[in-house]
């Protein structure tokens, strides 16, 4: 029987192909942080984790907007973690701050870090922060408390239908490494 | 066709002895052996598994398992049936027909042939291990979600190495087809002669070295978040469990078409064979599979509609998974146009094909109902969602291998089989797969979540139908092992075209049993007209 034709070509382009596979699952990672970005979505983006430069007060006082406050801790950690107030009656436009309260019961000293989300997410663009706890991670003695503050202001542009936001904090220990590397 | 001079077997067949025979086996007649047998293994085990489940679920309350077992059970039937038992058995249907069918001598890569078969029990007795450790066995569910997943016990490291070399083994078989479709077709076997087998096998092979490499890139993510303190998925570190669900979806929508195209090709060859009529559209029954491929990839996130993504989002992958139905509609229609006037018999191979036919087409249908997004936040994680995937994967793609067993059975031992059995094992799975998996549609419709053991009462009657069905159906599958023990044994003898129909395959034209070594001269089609156009 003849030789097969040479296979080694063919082979080498289709593990190329594959090796090219698991590289593309990788940069799948940064085109959906762009992609977030882009489209405004995700409970990472736009306005809830980055402080805005500045801000300017125009208070729109026929309107009235209530932000609702949660607190979570994630995996079970030994917290206590929650808003000082539940709700916030605020004018769009004007700047307001509020407060949440964290203790740490862990019995030794722990980074945590409070990830931010929105609801509706539609008009996480509307809520904008110039100061957040949620900026950076928050070191914490072992039995310290504190009183963690939030600055915010709702857009004048917010749309017409929405009279309520929930803005909701996950409340990490963060590993050490992740820790180190931000 | 014109090459009956081709089979110039020998008798003497030069099988190596012993148990050797298998561990260094690079005959794809043996390797396509050890496939189907080890996916008919896996079968009974993922099989076994989900009668646990049907069994915990024949009436509410909480019966047999604890949930953590019970979700344990959930979780590796999913990975048993679907990497260890369709995609297997795909494999091994390919090792077997792929070189009799394009007249070639044995597959392109016959040594990492053997490897790709021998992985596997590796990768599934580290899986099955997981069972014995602290935790238990992983219960997250097959697709892994974070942050379940990362909260499994000593299970977590074994699942994600096992689901590593099961793709590592699926990887070399897809090259192993791509490169003995490309490179070892007989002279004038034109990719436009070849079978469609072949065809959906070739397409299927792509997708699989497109997808597979990316779930090994999803699964390593979760390895390097749980070990190594990497945040892909840890919202704590800035990364996003939702990311995993994409890239999961992304790799997982692909994959069911990889668990259901060659069933697209078995039934394109068997409906001719016994409708006595040519193929209805060859040629758009290749481009509709490469058109549904293609579409594969652009549709994942149909999968999760229900966590939040922009309307722009919604509305395309809503669109651009409805578009399937279109080249999934011509394969339905042409099916059915080949056997319009044909003067049609009902031999077992035929029977499959047509259940499969009329059943695949409602889990389609349910398919649509799923895309569109705005009543997929009802569906979301019910028991429609289960009855919709296991209507096309059960009736669909397990059929499809049962009806492409039944195809060739007699080519691979010499015997005909018992064609009674056959027809019993025909009729009690096919009723009784629809008594099990037609009610889970009005579970689903009526708000039953899925992969709870426990359920509220109103539930009951149609989850007790369900499970009557189950048991029917699981234990009928016996016979079909029964009947391919005797056919090994002996039977009548069959002929070398075995069937009374209008088969085309190469296949055809070598002895029965298919000697040991096939085509070591290629057959010459140069010239050979086709029967498909």
């Amino acid at each position: 029987m003849e030789k097969p034709r040479g296979h080694r070509g063919l082979i080498g382009r289709l593990l190329l192909f594959t090796a090219g596979s698991f590289a593309f699952g990788f940069a799948l990672v940064p085109l959906y942080s762009v992609l977030c970005k882009v489209w405004d979505t995700g409970n990472r983006w736009y306005g809830t984790q980055t402080a805005q430069a500045s801000v300017v007060e125009r208070p729109d006082t026929d309107r009235v907007v209530t932000i609702e406050f949660v607190g979570n801790v994630a995996h079970q950690a030994d917290w206590e973690f929650a808003p000082t107030a539940n709700t916030m009656k605020v004018h769009p436009g004007k700047l307001y701050e509020a407060t949440f309260h964290a203790k740490n019961l862990t019995g030794h000293p722990v980074v945590a870090q409070a990830v931010p989300s929105i609801a509706p997410q539609t008009i996480a663009r509307y809520f904008k922060k110039t100061q957040c706890f949620c900026f950076e991670p928050q070191k914490f003695a072992s039995d310290e408390s504190r009183e963690m503050l939030i600055r915010f202001i709702v857009d004048r542009d917010l749309p017409g239908d929405i009279d309520r936001i929930t803005l909701s904090y996950s409340f990490f220990d963060l590993p050490q490494q992740a820790a180190s590397n931000r | 066709m014109a090459h009956a001079d081709t089979h110039d077997h020998h008798d003497h067949d030069h099988k190596p002895a012993g148990i050797g025979r298998w561990l260094f086996a690079t005959n794809h007649k043996d390797i396509g052996t050890m496939y189907l047998l080890w996916a008919l293994f896996m079968f009974f085990l993922g099989g076994a598994m989900a009668l646990g489940i049907r069994l915990e679920l024949f009436k509410p309350g909480m019966q047999w398992f604890d949930p953590g077992f019970y979700n344990s059970l959930v979780t590796n039937h999913a990975l048993i049936m679907i990497f260890g038992a369709v995609m297997p058995a795909w494999v091994g249907l390919a090792n077997w027909m792929i070189p009799l069918q394009v007249g070639a001598p044995d597959m392109a890569l016959p040594r990492m042939n053997n490897y790709s078969f021998w992985i596997l029990p590796f990768a599934f007795t580290l899986l099955l291990s997981s069972f014995f450790t602290a935790g238990g066995a992983p219960a997250g569910g097959w697709t892994l979600y974070p942050p379940l997943s990362l909260q499994a016990g000593d299970s977590f490291p074994l699942t994600i190495f096992a689901i590593h070399m099961m793709g590592i083994s699926s990887i070399m078989g897809a090259i192993n087809v791509i490169v003995t479709i490309m490179n070892m077709r007989a002279p004038g076997m034109t990719l436009l002669k070849l079978p469609l087998f072949c065809w959906t096998w070739l397409i299927t092979a792509y997708l699989l070295i497109a997808v597979m490499p990316v779930l090994a890139g999803a699964v390593t993510m979760l390895l390097t978040d749980h070990y190594f303190g990497t945040s892909f998925f840890n919202p704590a570190g800035g990364g996003d469990p939702v990311m995993f669900q994409h890239i999961f979806w992304f790799f997982g929508h692909p994959e069911v078409y990889i668990l259901i195209l060659p069933a697209f090709g078995i039934v394109s060859e068997i409906i001719p064979a016994f409708s006595r009529k040519p193929l209805f559209g060859y040629d758009a029954m290749v481009y509709a599979t490469a058109s549904i491929a293609f579409l594969s990839f652009i549709v994942w996130a149909h999968h999760m509609f229900t966590v939040g993504m922009p309307l722009a989002g919604q509305t395309f992958f809503m669109m651009s998974t409805m578009l399937i139905a279109i080249p999934t509609g011509v394969k339905v229609f042409n099916w059915t146009a080949t056997m319009w006037k044909g003067s049609l018999s009902f031999e077992p191979p035929m029977l499959f094909a047509l259940a499969f036919l009329f059943l695949f087409t409602i889990g389609g249908f349910s398919g649509l109902m799923l895309a569109i997004a705005p009543a997929d936040f009802q569906y979301q994680d019910t028991y429609f969602v289960v009855a919709h995937f296991h209507y096309v994967l059960v009736p669909g793609a397990v059929f499809g291998i049962m009806a492409g067993v039944y195809y060739w059975l007699p080519k691979w031992t010499g015997h005909m089989y018992n064609m009674t059995l056959a027809k019993w094992h025909f009729w009690v799975s096919t009723i009784s797969v629809n008594v099990l998996f037609f009610p889970q549609h009005f579970l689903g419709l009526a708000g039953m979540p899925r992969r709870i053991p426990d359920y509220s009462t109103q539930f009951t009657d149609w989850n007790m139908v369900s499970s009557v069905g189950g048991f029917v159906f699981g234990f009928s599958q016996l016979l079909f092992v029964v009947l391919i023990w005797q056919c090994a044994r002996g039977g009548a003898k069959a002929t070398d075209k075995v069937w009374d129909g209008m088969m085309t395959g190469l296949e055809w034209t070598v002895a029965s049993p298919a000697p040991y070594h096939s085509f070591t001269e290629a057959p010459d089609l140069t010239g050979v007209a086709d029967s498909h156009h």
